[in-house]
């Protein structure tokens, strides 16, 4: 395969980016959520690439932790949606503004 | 141009495009659908750098339990019906939010695509398995490496890991619960 770690790094940046878009674009607090899991996974791209092009394991070890912890965050970030979700009937962040007023 | 070649560049396009129509969709369950090959395409990028282990991982793991839980609470709070037409923000917001998006491309393009400042490591051959001397693993494709490491160098993040499971179920099921007025 010729193509090199740069045109991964590119690919990588390019999902971060557009998930970087997706929370500050959107209004509803579940699509911000996928697009932080979206930046999570553009780094995890970029891990296992330095990883095969280091030749080495621990990029790789990295992910796998990653996974874990992303897999955990999103069942108790989801909690916390769901909850607020049951206090203020409303998911979109333009109604969750207590703390400005 | 080789087979692996033109591979990159179609799961590559693949990837970024489903990811701008999560990110653009007005709709929260055509946008899941969208991340979920987002998350696809990744793990074929994952099958591109010979990493099998995680890319099966990722479609188990991001594509399957952590989009399924989506999807879930999209469909329980069903949030649509109110969003179709405010999915964004104000022009103001919008605005920065573009510029924003743009400056991050171009500064991805000027550090990754423009004069190559990273050197370009050849891709080294994949070694059977993993030496453990030196505090350092080879990159190997079989799923026991992952088993050598856990086991030797991470042991003390993979215990962590596990009590950080733990503790995240016990929070789950705390922040979750619907506590009533008798029995506090």
């Amino acid at each position: 395969m010729s193509i090199g770690l740069n045109a991964f790094l590119t690919i990588a940046g390019l999902l971060f980016a557009i998930g970087f878009l997706g929370v500050i674009l959107r209004k509803n607090t579940l699509v911000i959520y996928m697009s932080l899991e979206l930046m999570l996974n553009a780094v995890n791209l970029a891990l296992v690439s330095f990883s095969r092009f280091n030749n080495s394991m621990d990029g790789n070890l990295f992910v796998f932790f990653i996974i874990t912890v992303a897999a955990a965050e999103v069942a108790l970030g989801l909690a916390i949606i769901v909850a607020l979700f049951r206090r203020r009937q409303s998911v979109m962040v333009d109604d969750l503004n207590a703390l400005s007023r | 141009m080789s087979v692996l070649d033109i591979l990159f560049y179609v799961f590559s396009a693949i990837t970024l495009i489903s990811a701008l129509l999560m990110v653009v969709n007005p709709n929260a369950v055509n946008a899941a659908m969208a991340m979920i090959v987002a998350f696809v395409g990744t793990a074929a990028l994952f099958v591109l750098l010979e990493a099998y282990f995680l890319a099966i991982l990722q479609i188990l793991v991001y594509a399957g339990a952590v989009m399924v839980l989506f999807l879930f609470i999209i469909m329980l709070l069903d949030v649509d019906r109110s969003e179709a037409e405010v999915a964004y923000k104000d022009k103001l917001a919008f605005a920065a939010a573009v510029i924003g998006f743009g400056l991050l491309v171009v500064l991805v393009a000027a550090a990754f695509l423009k004069g190559f400042y990273l050197p370009e490591p050849a891709v080294l051959p994949v070694a059977e398995l993993p030496t453990g001397q030196a505090g350092g693993f080879a990159f190997t494709t079989s799923a026991k490496s992952f088993g050598y490491s856990l086991f030797t160098k991470y042991m003390l993040p993979f215990q962590v890991t596990g009590f950080l499971l733990l503790s995240a179920m016990i929070g789950v099921i705390v922040v979750s619960k619907k506590y009533s007025e008798d029995t506090k």
